[in-house]
């Protein structure tokens, strides 16, 4: 229990005091997180749009692929971006590996699926009846299109959260292709780690704390475009 | 997702990237260590020492001696600092490595409860190791072992006592109850440890920053085997072109000169002395004169 309170009480210093190497950190988990999540949505968006709309060969095995694709383990997506951005690995001369950009091309890369998977999901929960309402008053099929869009949109942006929370909380991609380089790749998942295997427990909790906060004002933005 | 929703999320990305590019610049050494010389905090000192001399900025990963020294075979990392003797001479032997240096030293400790239930108070490692393995054979309810089981300095150097003593210790895990691998760094195989009333084999550094967090007590800290010396070695530009081997040549002279080895002998924490320096002791620590604590040869021209 002291160890609890303790946390939180520190965690509230560390705000309220603004901790230089803190806010450095909780920025730099904010920006390498907004990066991808808008990487992974620019992507994953249209894609999800064209698998819902386009009618092919081998579409329900491939929405199976990419649900399946949603349990991806952080650790195996941090190996497997690892083993190709490597110097000894395919892209070695591209120089990601331990920068933070390479840190958002393994984010990207875990959260795509979840974002394609659920933008799906949302295209397929709008009401058949507003596409063909639509094209029964004379709109054209991409003038159709538009419409279910922006009848799934809330469902959509509640994709693209999710795909933000869990590139906010992972840890593993952040470790293997980061590598917790303090000023540089050292963000609030990695600190917390890192902190817990020296002994710190009320920082951990406190940065624990932080990490929350981020996400809570992220959801009470979104929340807002949500609503308008 | 309608178009002024697509724009937000457009801007976002350039920002952001904008962002995570802006600190980007200049030369980088990236510095792969063992966890022992980084959480003590004194790579910190050295860091920012390193980097008022030369106009570099020092990267460090903190890892295990395995994964660095993995690190290194891929071209990953410019500089290793590692403590595993048997693996250093490999690298090096195996052209990934331009040669070792070594730079400082302390030692191990077998850790155990105060309670000592296999009384190795006073023993040599080796006596202690077997004891801790007979004694926990008969008791394993109160006897056990933990094992750091990642492949790091320190799971080696257990592994080579249990050599000495005429036992493979991958064959202890499967089959005997008081032997346990946590598999994972220093820090949190001593929690588990001091959670099981266990033993454990620490280096010095890490226990002395433990202290006052955990019960379990250094009980046996003398003997050749306990010695745990840790050496730096830049990777070949040779076997991996693009390594930062100018930086990393600097690093290992800066570790070596007067004013590297002063401040890893007088890094200390809540005054209590963590590293020893290598220069002066090469004696001690079995490291020939031309690779201890003495400048490197420069950098080979690439390949």
């Amino acid at each position: 229990m002291d160890e609890i309170s303790t946390g939180l009480i520190q965690a509230v210093w560390l705000i309220a005091s603004l901790d230089p190497e803190v806010m450095e950190i909780a920025g730099r988990s904010l920006a390498i997180t907004l990066a991808s999540t808008a990487l992974a949505c620019v992507i994953a968006v249209p894609l999800g749009g064209l698998i819902h709309f386009q009618d092919f060969y081998g579409r329900r095995p491939l929405i199976n692929l990419i649900q399946t694709l949603y349990s991806l383990p952080t650790v195996i997506v941090g190996l497997l971006v690892f083993l190709f951005i490597s110097r000894s690995g395919p892209l070695g001369s591209l120089d990601l590996l331990f920068t933070p950009q390479g840190m958002v091309v393994g984010q990207t890369v875990l959260i795509l699926p979840i974002i394609v998977g659920l933008t799906i999901s949302a295209l397929g929960g709008v009401n058949p009846q507003i596409r063909e309402t639509a094209l029964s008053l004379g709109a054209t099929r991409s003038q159709a299109i538009v419409a279910i869009v922006g009848e799934a949109r809330p469902a959509v942006l509640a994709a693209v959260l999710l795909g933000f929370g869990r590139a906010l909380s992972e840890v593993g991609v952040a470790m293997m292709i980061g590598g917790n380089i303090r000023g540089y790749t050292r963000i609030l998942t990695t600190a917390i780690a890192l902190q817990t295997s020296m002994g710190n427990i009320e920082l951990s909790m406190a940065l624990g704390i932080i990490l929350l906060s981020i996400s809570l004002v992220v959801n009470l933005l979104m929340a807002r475009l949500r609503g308008d | 997702m309608d178009c002024r929703t697509f724009k937000i999320a457009l801007s976002l990305l350039g920002v952001a990237l904008l962002c995570s590019s802006a600190a980007a610049d200049g030369d980088r050494l990236r510095l792969v260590t063992t966890t022992s010389l980084y959480d003590t905090g004194l790579l910190d000192v050295i860091k920012e020492r390193f980097e008022e001399k030369y106009n570099v900025t020092l990267d460090i990963v903190s890892k295990g001696t395995g994964i660095a020294i993995e690190l290194g075979e891929r071209g990953d990392a410019d500089v290793i600092m590692v403590h595993d003797k048997i693996r250093e001479i490999k690298f090096v032997e195996d052209g990934h490595g331009l040669e070792r240096r070594c730079v400082a030293y302390n030692y191990f400790y077998v850790l155990g409860p105060a309670s000592d239930p296999a009384g190795i108070r006073g023993l040599s490692p080796s006596e202690a190791f077997l004891a801790i393995m007979e004694k926990g054979r008969n008791d394993p309810g109160n006897i056990c072992f933990v094992s750091r089981g990642d492949d790091s300095g320190t799971h080696a150097r257990e592994k080579l006592i249990w050599k000495d003593v005429g036992f493979n210790a991958s064959e202890f895990n499967r089959s005997e109850e008081w032997y346990t691998e946590a598999g994972t760094g220093m820090g949190a195989t001593l929690v588990m440890a001091n959670e099981k009333s266990a033993y454990t084999l620490c280096d010095m550094s890490t226990f002395m920053a433990y202290q006052g967090e955990i019960d379990l007590e250094a009980l046996v800290t003398e003997g050749d085997e306990l010695l745990n010396v840790y050496v730096a070695i830049p990777v070949s530009p040779i076997t991996h072109p693009g390594v930062n081997c100018e930086d990393a040549m600097n690093f290992v002279d800066f570790l070596v000169s007067e004013e590297g080895q002063g401040i890893i002998g007088d890094y200390a924490k809540d005054g209590k002395t963590l590293f020893f320096k290598a220069a002066g002791n090469c004696d001690i620590i079995g490291c020939s004169p031309d690779i201890c604590a003495v400048p490197t040869s420069g950098c080979p021209a690439e390949a």
